[in-house]
């Protein structure tokens, strides 16, 4: 019992919490609607870590949200709440693949220079919002998603102008080979690739049946980097300082604006990077017509939160979405049960996290049982007396 | 003449969920509550909307369910941000992942697994369906809705200021410490006004799915929430502020329409920005004049300072 307590004292445990809450609401909401959530769940489990090939493609779905999942907990950390990273990872995927058609470079030049340039449209988007909100006081979740859709219908202009739309088809031209970074692209499709895939049964899966790409390792290094950044460096700590109480930051000499549009930049910038990553990364390595937004940014608002905002807690957070959503699709194909429980799920723990007092008071509640016990019973009254 | 009509119509049209979403943000952010997941609520209002005028046959029960379940989803968000002192725009994000799901979860269910419901009565027009039909003036004969959304930013605005219980509300966004020394229950306050808020914001749901069109899709609702909340900051938290602001957005978007249909060289995709756009310029230009309700945001704790 004590070791529970303890355990409820810990920020993981509220995250357990909420996790465990979702798949109870999900199971009971699945039940109702009349499929069997035991089976959904195990299903679920299989088709997202069931093979190598599976969890290879976790990984690569992780990235993005990783991304996104960092550039958020980054602005929070700043008092910030960076609703727009959609917005930002979907200019980045503008800005890289616009420089990546029109760019033909060999591949240690093109590579940086694409995904800089996502990089740097995602950075100017942040910046842009950062701006609005220290010059005019405009709350920046409110102009992050009016831009949200204006970046929406740009990528889809983009895709439809002359220069880039690609005939027959609702993408734009894909971007030169030798910027793309997967692992051994050219390598795994030649004859002797093939030949050493076949006799390597776990790495073919691996390797040859997905878009295995370096993104994931820059998302990590950009997750412990920002962590760095935060919590070792005079510019985080200024920025933090800034979130965590303005008027005493600007009494202490801190450029309050410039934190501000610094943050939004910064954030704004790791955002594009996971859109440059995704065009460079994976098929069909360029902006198609959207319909909906594409929920990178919506997925890294709940990969951040229930990392508790932390950079490195993102890493494990940005997996198991990846794999909620990933499986999901499975679960929907083999059991016909609608994907949207896991957009339910997800809300459902992003919900749970959004009560940071529910696992100390559940800890409060255990204590208070037991010492309401322990003085009903006999021996301890007479102790006592 | 004909175009100016047509503009007026449009909107009418399009404002109106707008309107619906605004008071909802005005009556729980006047209280102290910040409502980020009007959007949610809304989505969720538009399926109930649909689901509701398909199985009773009457698109005034739909709306009246509407309301309902927006209340039912503003019920989770007045859990968190005042039982719990929840981060209330942490809670707002969770209501907009949540709900969008939970709607389309519900739409496959009722639905044999499509994501959009069959085509279902709608409300009337206000003067019928064979007024001044084939007429440029059949653009005026609006949804009953529109109607509706108007009287009901008279109510709130009546019910705000005129009313003991609108002072009640105010005070208690403006300096909860001094409403809860007063008597008034601030929790209560805010639950009644939180509830409210997604009752309105479920009317507007059902002002897309059974007025608009006729029918749930996944894009019915697409940002007209946070639109809404764009509104409310314009509106200055006032109802006939937001009722303003919202016109504005409208128009712009009935602008995007008539543009678009016209032989104007500007890609509609282009045009689609438009009301986006609009909304941030107009924010850049009037939000340094509007102040938000003190306690707006900030979860009340009974004895802290």
């Amino acid at each position: 019992m004590n070791a529970i307590v303890k355990f409820l004292k810990r920020p993981i445990a509220s995250a357990l919490v909420a996790i465990l809450c979702g798949f109870a609401v999900a199971a009971v909401i699945l039940a109702v609607a009349g499929y069997n959530p035991f089976i959904t769940f195990g299903t679920l489990i299989h088709g997202s870590i069931g093979t190598p090939k599976y969890i290879t493609n976790v990984i690569i779905k992780a990235t993005p949200i990783l991304l996104t999942g960092v550039a958020v907990a980054f602005a929070f950390q700043t008092g910030l709440f960076n609703i727009g990273a959609e917005g930002q990872y979907i200019l980045g995927t503008i800005c890289a693949t616009i420089v990546g058609v029109t760019v033909d470079l060999p591949g240690p030049l093109e590579v940086p220079l694409v995904v800089l340039a996502g990089a740097l449209g995602g950075a100017l988007l942040g910046a842009f919002i950062g701006f609005l909100k220290a010059k005019f006081g405009i709350h920046e979740v409110i102009t992050s998603i009016m831009c949200n859709w204006i970046m929406m219908y740009l990528c889809n202009f983009v895709v439809g102008t002359d220069a880039f739309h690609k005939p027959n088809s609702n993408t734009a031209f894909p971007i030169h080979t030798s910027g793309y970074t997967m692992i051994l692209p050219e390598w795994k499709v030649s004859e002797e690739g093939i030949e050493y895939l076949i006799a390597h049964p776990l790495l073919r899966d691996v390797l040859l049946k997905t878009d295995l790409n370096l993104g994931f390792l820059v998302a990590v290094l950009v997750a412990v980097l920002v962590g760095i950044l935060l919590s070792r460096t005079k510019l985080g700590y200024e920025l933090r300082a800034v979130g965590l109480n303005k008027d005493a930051a600007r009494f202490s000499g801190i450029g309050v604006e410039k934190s501000i549009v610094t943050c939004m930049c910064i954030s704004g910038a790791i955002c594009g990077l996971a859109g440059a990553l995704n065009i460079t990364g994976i098929a069909p390595h360029t902006i198609s017509l959207l319909k909906v937004q594409e929920g990178y940014g919506f997925n890294g608002l709940s990969v951040a939160f229930i990392a508790g905002c932390s950079a490195i807690g993102c890493i494990p957070s940005s997996l198991l979405f990846s794999a909620l959503i990933y499986g999901g699709m499975t679960v929907q194909q083999v059991l016909g049960v609608p994907s949207e429980i896991i957009s339910i799920m997800i809300g459902t723990i992003v919900f749970f996290t959004a009560l940071p007092s529910i696992a100390p008071k559940i800890s409060a509640w255990i204590e208070r049982r037991r010492s309401e016990k322990e003085s009903s019973t006999p021996n301890s009254t007479a102790k006592e007396a | 003449m004909n175009n100016v009509i047509l503009l007026i119509g449009i909107t009418l049209m399009y404002s109106t969920p707008l309107v619906f979403g605004a008071l909802g943000g005005v009556v729980s952010e006047r209280s102290g509550v910040t409502n980020i997941g009007i959007e949610g609520m809304m989505v969720v209002g538009a399926l109930a909307a649909a689901a509701g005028s398909y199985f009773t046959g009457s698109p005034w029960m739909g709306f009246l369910i509407a309301g309902i379940c927006g209340a039912l989803v503003a019920l989770l968000h007045a859990v968190a941000s005042i039982s719990f002192a929840a981060d209330q725009t942490v809670s707002g994000v969770a209501i907009n992942l949540l709900a969008p799901g939970l709607a389309l979860f519900a739409c496959r269910s009722f639905f044999d697994g499509g994501a959009t419901s069959p085509i279902v009565t709608k409300l009337p027009k206000i003067f019928g369906d064979t007024w001044m039909q084939g007429t440029p003036w059949a653009n005026l004969n609006v949804n009953v809705t529109t109607v509706i959304a108007l009287v009901l930013t008279a109510v709130v605005w009546f019910v705000l200021y005129k009313t003991k219980w609108g002072l009640r509300v105010r005070a208690v966004g403006e300096h909860p410490a001094a409403a809860d020394t007063l008597g008034i229950s601030v929790s209560k306050t805010r639950y009644a006004c939180v509830l409210c808020s997604g009752m309105l914001a479920g009317f507007g749901g059902a002002s897309v799915t059974i007025a608009i069109i006729s029918q749930f899709t996944q894009t019915a609702i697409c940002g007209q929430g946070f639109i809404a909340l764009a509104a409310v900051i314009f509106g200055k938290w006032k109802p006939f502020g937001a009722y303003g602001a919202c016109m504005l957005f409208g128009a712009t978007q009935a602008l995007t329409i008539i543009l678009g249909g016209g032989s104007f060289p500007i890609p509609s995709t282009i045009l689609s920005m438009l009301p986006y756009v609009m909304t941030i310029i107009v924010l850049i230009l009037f939000v340094g004049k509007s102040v938000a309700p003190k306690a707006d945001g900030v979860p009340y704790i009974k004895g802290s300072r």
